[in-house]
């Protein structure tokens, strides 16, 4: 360490030579302090995303750190949001990482008292086959003596929280399917 | 809003900052209000008195935008002889049909002229367009929307350039606001007179050429069974005063989940296709042509429907859809009246709905009569839910409040449960369209955890292996399972389908496949498909519009090249209204879009949302139709006469005007009118857990002399799902509480973070109790009263837990909607917790035996 850099890190000299004479800011500063980074500083990359609360929409900037997400942070580009969030927006982080999220298929059987677990491609499966049965229980070709070609056997509800691309392929299934008890949030 | 878009509430600050007056109209002090010019407390549901009464200042004052009324909107045209106002019939319009509950709006139409509704509901009148049912009067020849009409030159309505006809639109709107005065307002919805003074002058002074007023508005005004007509009264008010397609005008409807926009246009609900194509209703011999005679226009956009329709069905059936079996028209179910959620839970306990899907809702805390949700979904065969936690719709034969109260029991309960764990934004890529119609793009980030699967994972696997066992089936029933183009490839171990081969699906492809640019380019011949017309050109050029990002400090304040919205990347829409009928802005201050004579075509700081080369002095020829027919100053380009609406001739259930009506369950007589609620809201069945309350005078209303109204907080997200299990939003917001002033407190003798117990005709819950200046009582009918207000997140489950306030709600709806009446109801209060057990249900019964409820009671007309 050089003389210059010792007597640099003596707090009095930078409150006498530097640009804080009150040592409140820069002159205050440890060297600990200097040394920390952002938690953000080491993530491998930054993805850019929606907040997924209300209809605001705004941006987000999601780190990502071998393989896991890391933080996130409003983006400072959106023109909506100008990097704000709400605490909400701020809890982004908990709702997606989050321990409180069940990470497993469970499956309440008629009658049963408790959750038991199940194999996702088998809970598909099953799905599948009380949806066909469900569908043909429900079906009606006519409804007083007019054409309807629908099923009231199976509804759907939920909508809102869900991308574009997920709301379009549930219509259009279930309307293949004559459902037509499809609803969202939209009313709520 | 400074509560529930906070974000966006900086908008607001920097237009404040820039001198601009904020007012806050809300039974609550609220952040919002702490941070306005003006707190404006009124009585929850008396709010189309209040705007009413805006409108009565602005007429009998003449501060209407004249230049703007008589060029844009319907105030010149002139009405049929036959419409009755509720001026004429105390309370009513014409063509009331008391047995019915509804409406028949022939008499509501323009002279000599039939005109279609710009959204949802038209089918509804099919029989009458097409010739075939009752109501033949004058809309026969109000068939001119389709290829077989009138003459044109016949079909254009009538008008009066000096809006001085007795019966032209703006004197019928002069006569029927005239009642609603200062004096008026103060009475009906508790709002001082000089209070009420201030906002007039602030609106008005605030309008104009040079100046435009905003109004942003939330479930705050949807939620009642005039819903829709307290949004129609902002746009009375905002077109008298030329503040619709102008930047920094408008009304701004905020909404709560993020892509709850996107859920409407491209719709998971019952009434609508893909980009406001009303869903088909049952009709004898009905085909595609039928159909779109019945539904679309002559004029405007809405006139090229067939080709929007038919780009959906190839979207939807590809090669199978062909001209010669009406692009498969007939593969698509109908509907015979609502479908709404309410409808089904009526379904579910009927048993003919065996099987539900819950995709992120959570209706046994979230939806009205919640009790009724949850008895619904007892008696399904399966229940399906997906979410990222244990929500309530997915525990409640567990432990909901029926198995506390022993009314059920889960050895009985027959239904069988799977909860998927769904994936979370960070984990799939797709769109969001925000509040404004903008859609964003968000990336994959990760994969998601365990067997937690993306929705659109989830739909496409189902129908993938659902059209697998269903393959080779003869059974015409599934045809359209079969035909469905569903060949999305997927990527990755988990075979997530690509997101972004959706949105070229919805956006749309011309023959050869490519993408297409604009919806101008869709065709009724089969040789392009669109899975969502207004989404048209969000993968222009084969490139993803929606995720474009320049940052907002390196563009104008239109800021267009960050997303898309839609239509066209328009970010204000019907904007020719920014430009006077000569193309030239309003004013310098408020330029927008405006013509360029030199170059013959529209330009400005935002998309021009007209034909980009009609100049404004342009004329349609005869004979023309569709957007050719609109003429250069019919700003309204979505309306069949190109004109903003004062007065709706055709497309609303209940009514061409705002009209001030008593919510269902209300403590005070409609003050206007003899008729005391909306006589057509939909009502659904008194069942013993949907009873109705006694209202105004009538004896026993005085059992539930308080208003309470429902709203959501800064810290939680609706129902609750996203937010009582993050522990930082739980920790702020740790229980339910209610929000009571300190007057109500002292005579009901509650004690602030007390417990309080309330009461309706449907349920009984108990919240903490916070007492607060921010709930003041107010002078109603000349007497106090207290309202009580109820955050709606909870429900038993997560880190923070209460009751849910849905429980006290009913099933009257908006009869356009189909939305309940969360907003204005009326309870009683009082100290301590609720009774545990069966003691809750007999306190509930008790209440009704005091009131004298039964299953007539709140169901008249």
């Amino acid at each position: 360490m050089g003389v210059r850099t010792w007597i640099g890190s003596w707090p009095v000299y930078r409150q006498l030579k530097g640009t804080d004479p009150l040592g409140r800011g820069a002159a205050a500063e440890s060297g600990r302090t200097a040394r920390l980074t952002p938690r953000v500083a080491s993530a491998d990359r930054v993805v850019k995303s929606v907040c997924p609360y209300c209809a605001v929409g705004c941006g987000q900037d999601v780190y990502v750190e071998n393989g896991r997400v890391t933080q996130i942070e409003g983006d400072p580009n959106s023109p909506v949001s100008r990097g704000r969030l709400c605490p909400k927006g701020s809890a982004s982080l908990q709702l997606t990482t989050g321990d409180a999220r069940e990470h497993r298929v469970l499956y309440r059987r008629p009658y049963g008292t408790e959750w038991e677990h199940l194999d996702l491609d088998t809970a598909m499966d099953m799905i599948a086959d009380r949806v066909i049965a469900a569908r043909r229980a429900g079906w009606q070709w006519e409804a007083d003596g007019v054409r309807t070609r629908r099923t009231l056997g199976i509804a759907s509800l939920g909508g809102a929280t869900l991308d574009n691309e997920e709301n379009y392929l549930i219509k259009k299934l279930f309307t293949a399917l004559g459902a037509i008890q499809i609803e969202n949030q939209a009313r709520i | 809003m400074a509560e529930c878009h906070p974000v966006g509430f900086q908008w607001v600050m920097e237009a404040k900052a820039r001198g601009a007056k904020v007012i806050h109209v809300d039974p609550r002090f609220t952040r919002t209000s702490a941070l306005a010019d003006l707190h404006v407390p009124l009585r929850a549901g008396s709010d189309i008195a209040f705007l009413g009464g805006i409108v009565n200042y602005v007429l009998s004052n003449d501060l209407y935008f004249r230049d703007y009324v008589v060029a844009y909107t319907n105030g010149p045209v002139v009405l049929g002889e036959d419409f009755r106002d509720t001026e004429d019939l105390d309370g009513v319009f014409s063509g009331l049909d008391a047995e019915h509950r509804s409406y028949d709006n022939a008499s509501w139409q323009y002279q000599g002229m039939e005109v279609q509704a710009a959204a949802g509901q038209r089918d509804a009148e099919y029989d009458r367009r097409t010739g075939r049912g009752r109501s033949v009067s004058e809309a026969a020849r109000g068939e001119a929307h389709g290829s077989g009409g009138a003459d044109i030159g016949e079909g254009e309505p009538e008008r009066d350039e000096t809006m001085t006809h007795p019966r032209c639109v703006f004197q019928v709107l002069k006569r029927h606001y005239a009642r609603y005065t200062p004096e008026m307002v103060e009475r009906i919805c508790g709002v001082p007179q000089d209070l009420f003074r201030q906002v007039c002058e602030l609106v008005t002074q605030n309008s104009g050429r040079d100046r435009t007023t905003a109004f942003a508005y939330a479930v705050g005004w949807t939620q009642h069974t005039v819903g829709v007509q307290y949004i129609r009264a902002a746009a009375v008010l905002q077109l008298l005063l030329g503040n619709i397609g102008r930047p920094g005008g408008g009304i701004l409807a905020l909404r709560g989940h993020a892509s709850i926009q996107g859920s409407t246009d491209i719709p998971t609900l019952f009434n609508l296709l893909p980009g406001y194509i009303p869903m088909p209703h049952a009709h004898e011999h009905q085909d595609l042509e039928s159909f779109v005679r019945a539904e679309a226009q002559r004029k405007g956009f809405w006139g090229d429907m067939r080709a929007y329709l038919v780009s959906l069905l190839k979207a939807y059936w590809g090669d199978a859809a062909t001209a010669d079996n009406d692009y498969c028209f007939d593969h698509l179910p109908r509907l015979t009246g609502s479908h709404s959620t309410y409808e089904t839970v009526l379904a579910q306990l009927d048993g003919v709905c065996k099987g539900y899907f819950l995709y992120g809702e959570n209706p046994a805390v979230g939806s009205a009569d919640a009790r009724l949700q949850r008895l619904g979904m007892a008696n399904l065969d399966w229940l399906v839910v997906r979410d990222f936690s244990l929500i309530e719709s997915a525990t409640w034969w567990k432990d909901g409040p029926e198995i506390e109260s022993g009314e059920l029991s889960t050895e009985d309960i027959r239904t069988e449960v799977f909860f998927l764990p769904a994936a979370a934004h960070t984990e799939k890529d797709g769109s969001f369209t925000n509040t404004q119609r903008l859609l964003q793009w968000h990336h994959q980030a990760v994969e998601p955890p365990g067997d937690a699967r993306s929705d659109l994972w989830f739909t496409y696997h189902l129908g993938r292996i659902v059209r697998e066992k269903l393959a080779g089936s003869t059974d015409p029933m599934d045809r359209p399972v079969l035909d469905l183009t569903w060949d999305y490839p997927v990527k990755g171990a988990m075979a997530e389908p690509d997101a972004e081969a959706v949105l070229a699906e919805i956006n749309g492809r011309d023959a050869d496949g490519n993408p297409l640019a604009s919806y101008e380019q869709l065709k009724d011949d089969g040789s392009t498909a669109c899975g969502c017309w207004i989404y048209c050109g969000v993968y222009a050029d084969g490139v993803n519009q929606a995720a474009r990002r320049t940052p907002g400090r390196e563009q104008n304040w239109v800021a267009n090249q960050w997303g898309w919205a839609w239509p066209a990347n328009r970010r204000i829409l019907y904007n020719r209204a920014s430009a006077d009928p000569d193309g030239r802005p309003w004013s310098e201050r408020k330029a927008l879009v405006w013509w360029d004579a030199e170059k013959g075509q529209w330009t400005g700081h935002d998309i021009p949302d007209f034909p980009k080369d009609r100049p404004p002095s342009w004329q349609p020829p005869p004979g023309a139709r569709a957007a050719e027919a609109l003429s250069g100053t019919d700003a309204f380009v979505m309306q069949a006469d190109g004109k903003g609406w004062l007065y709706v001739p055709s497309g609303l259930t209940d009514g061409p005007l705002p009209t001030h009506y008593e919510p269902q369950d209300s403590p005070f007589v409609n003050l206007l009118y003899r008729q005391q609620r909306n006589p057509v809201r939909h009502l659904m069945p008194s069942l013993p857990d949907n009873r109705y309350q006694p209202s105004g005078d009538e004896p026993g209303s005085q059992v539930f002399p308080y208003v309470a109204t429902t709203y959501r907080l800064t810290e939680h997200h609706t129902a609750g799902g996203m937010s009582r299990w993050q522990p930082y939003l739980a920790e702020l917001q740790p229980e339910f509480f209610c929000e009571v002033s300190p007057e109500l407190a002292a005579e009901r003798g509650l004690e602030h973070t007390g417990w309080a117990t309330i009461v309706s005709a449907r349920g009984v819950i108990e919240a903490r109790v916070l007492v607060t200046d921010r709930m003041p009582p107010l002078t109603v009918h000349g007497r106090t009263l207290h309202q009580v207000g109820l955050p709606y997140h909870w429900g038993p489950n997560g880190y923070s837990t209460g009751d849910a306030a849905n429980e006290l709600l009913h099933l009257a709806l908006d009869p356009n909607t189909h939305i309940q009446e969360t907003k204005a109801f009326a309870v009683d209060i009082r100290p301590g917790r609720r009774p545990r057990g069966p003691a809750a249900q007999a306190l509930v019964r008790a209440y009704r035996a005091r009131a004298g409820i039964d299953d007539r009671t709140g169901t008249e007309l």
